[in-house]
């Protein structure tokens, strides 16, 4: 599996012209954890989304190249996407509270994924949802399989997500933002359980966030974003020796427990970063 | 200094729930004192006890020596003002920044809006142009610096902070961080500031209190809890984790 994206370009037609989401954007991604880190509107949510053909009916799309472990995404027909998202690339979204479904208990929805992935019968699909429960550390899976969304906490709720994506065997999770809805604890926990699945099955991981220094934390890879663009690309072990002044800007603006800083330091905004 | 908030023995309950309970700490003027836990820890019930936006509460609860009752007097929403985390949520969507602002200016009887109204949007450093937008026309950053210089219409002496910057990107955060800082000197305004974010509240606090399952287990210094000094196991818990955060 390799995600091969080449000169993406992400545009919005809108009353006062297009609107450029994503500018020429191009990464490969392999089996590896991969992070894309941006601001609100920097366009990584779109770039990632465009590897599944997620993305609203009014983009218009345009790249060299966008394939999925050789698949032209851009060419494919709806069938064969269908094959792609949730079977061999799972997506994983902010907010339990609005991506489960409210009616519908966590144990139904997690069978709903088996079966609709797998040739599994009806108790064969119930024993699979919580053998996934138990998978990502629910303690108690029969409890938590026959609960509803808003009796689970946010935590709880995310890891069924993750459950309900492991269901098919993905061999790519996308993750975006998936605990910016949660506390650092539980944050910090669901990481971990991404991490240890991720590497225990030999998924790739592409982890889309706002928060540079965790995303390095738990990812090989991290492409920084900045206005529709790939501003640099580094080694998360190499974070100290950003180049560019929007990735520095990031780290500095940030206040520490480690060290006292009497004022932030503010992002001051290069318009040749823009460029 | 002198005493602005104390807060004695504070319980609130909800139905058979104790959301938080025995609660106590207090505040100087010009003070900054941060509340930090994880969800249902009862952070935010403490946060609207104090407010007056809960009025079921027990135990013993004085701003500026005055002791508060379940309902308050007008005077005191003038001189107490909440910001909420989400400036998109707390900013009527019909209303334009101007009418934001003065709307506390009317229920509190105070004149003069115009001038009033041009230096609350300099001193948050928004161009006077905002004046006449609507919230959806601004960025999250300055939305919530309009939600800020609302809560300094009726120049209140104290102000509750409830999550101000997790709904922000991190370079926001840093602005309306520095921006709550400068007020804080120019105003001799006492915050109270609840977040989840431990190092965002040792930055603005001076005095930390770390709260879970309903009880506030330990308060400590900014300083100490930066040089690890702190007896707590969850409050150790929750700086270890925020230390292995930061480093990459």
């Amino acid at each position: 599996m390799d995600i091969n994206i080449q000169n993406l370009t992400i545009d919005f037609p809108t009353a006062q012209g297009t609107s450029q989401a994503v500018r020429g954007v191009s990464m490969k991604i392999g089996r590896e954890k991969f992070g894309i880190v941006g601001e609100s509107g920097s366009g990584k949510s779109l770039t990632a989304r465009s590897i599944l053909r997620l993305l609203p009916d009014s983009a218009i799309v345009r790249a060299d190249a966008l394939t999925f472990d050789g698949i032209d995404v851009m060419r494919a027909d709806e069938s064969a996407m269908r094959a792609i998202r949730g079977r061999r690339a799972g997506l994983i979204m902010q907010d339990p509270k609005f991506s489960l479904n409210p009616v519908m208990t966590a144990g139904a929805q997690i069978e709903e994924a088996v079966r609709a992935h797998t040739k599994a019968g009806r108790r064969e699909a119930r024993e699979k949802a919580i053998d996934l429960l138990a998978q990502v550390q629910i303690r108690d899976p029969r409890r938590v399989a026959d609960a509803y969304p808003h009796e689970l906490s946010g935590g709880m709720g995310q890891r069924v997500m993750i459950a309900m994506m492991l269901a098919p065997d993905p061999e790519l999770l996308i993750a975006d933002e998936p605990t910016s809805a949660l506390d650092a604890t539980v944050q910090a926990e669901i990481l971990r359980l991404l991490d240890n699945l991720v590497s225990s099955r030999g998924m790739a991981l592409v982890l889309i966030s706002h928060d540079l220094p965790l995303v390095s934390h738990f990812c090989d890879r991290v492409a920084v974003m900045y206005a529709g663009r790939v501003v640099e690309e580094l080694k998360a072990a190499d974070l100290a020796h950003a180049k560019h002044g929007y990735t520095r800007g990031l780290l500095e603006c940030l206040p520490t427990l480690s060290q006292e800083k009497r004022r932030l330091n503010v992002m001051a905004r290069d318009p040749a970063w823009l460029a | 200094m002198s005493t602005m908030i104390r807060v004695d023995d504070l319980g609130v309950r909800f139905g058979s729930f104790e959301a938080a309970r025995g609660v106590s700490f207090a505040v100087e003027k010009g003070a900054s004192f941060g509340i930090v836990g994880e969800s249902g820890s009862g952070k935010s019930t403490v946060l609207r006890a104090l407010s007056g936006l809960n009025q079921d509460w027990s135990g013993k609860m004085e701003i500026a020596g005055v002791a508060l009752g379940p309902r308050r007097p007008k005077d005191f929403f003038r001189r107490v003002q909440m910001v909420f985390q989400d400036p998109y949520g707390s900013l009527h969507p019909r209303q334009t920044v101007d009418r934001a602002l003065s709307e506390p200016l009317e229920v509190h009887g105070i004149r003069d809006p115009e001038p009033r109204i041009l230096r609350a949007l300099a001193e948050v450093a928004l161009p006077a142009a905002v004046r006449f937008r609507y919230p959806h026309q601004l960025s999250g950053g300055q939305r919530q610096r309009v939600a800020v210089a609302r809560a300094l219409m009726s120049e209140p002496d104290v102000l509750l902070l409830d999550e101000p910057t997790s709904a922000l990107d991190v370079s926001v955060q840093a602005e309306v961080l520095n921006l709550l800082m400068d007020l804080q000197e120019r105003r001799n305004l006492t915050y109270v500031m609840v977040s989840h974010n431990l190092a965002v509240v040792a930055h603005l606090c001076s005095t930390v209190g770390v709260m879970q399952g309903g009880e506030m287990v330990e308060t400590v210094t900014s300083a100490d809890l930066r040089a690890g000094r702190a007896s707590h196991p969850h409050t150790r818990e929750l700086r270890a984790l925020s230390m292995e955060l930061e480093e990459p």
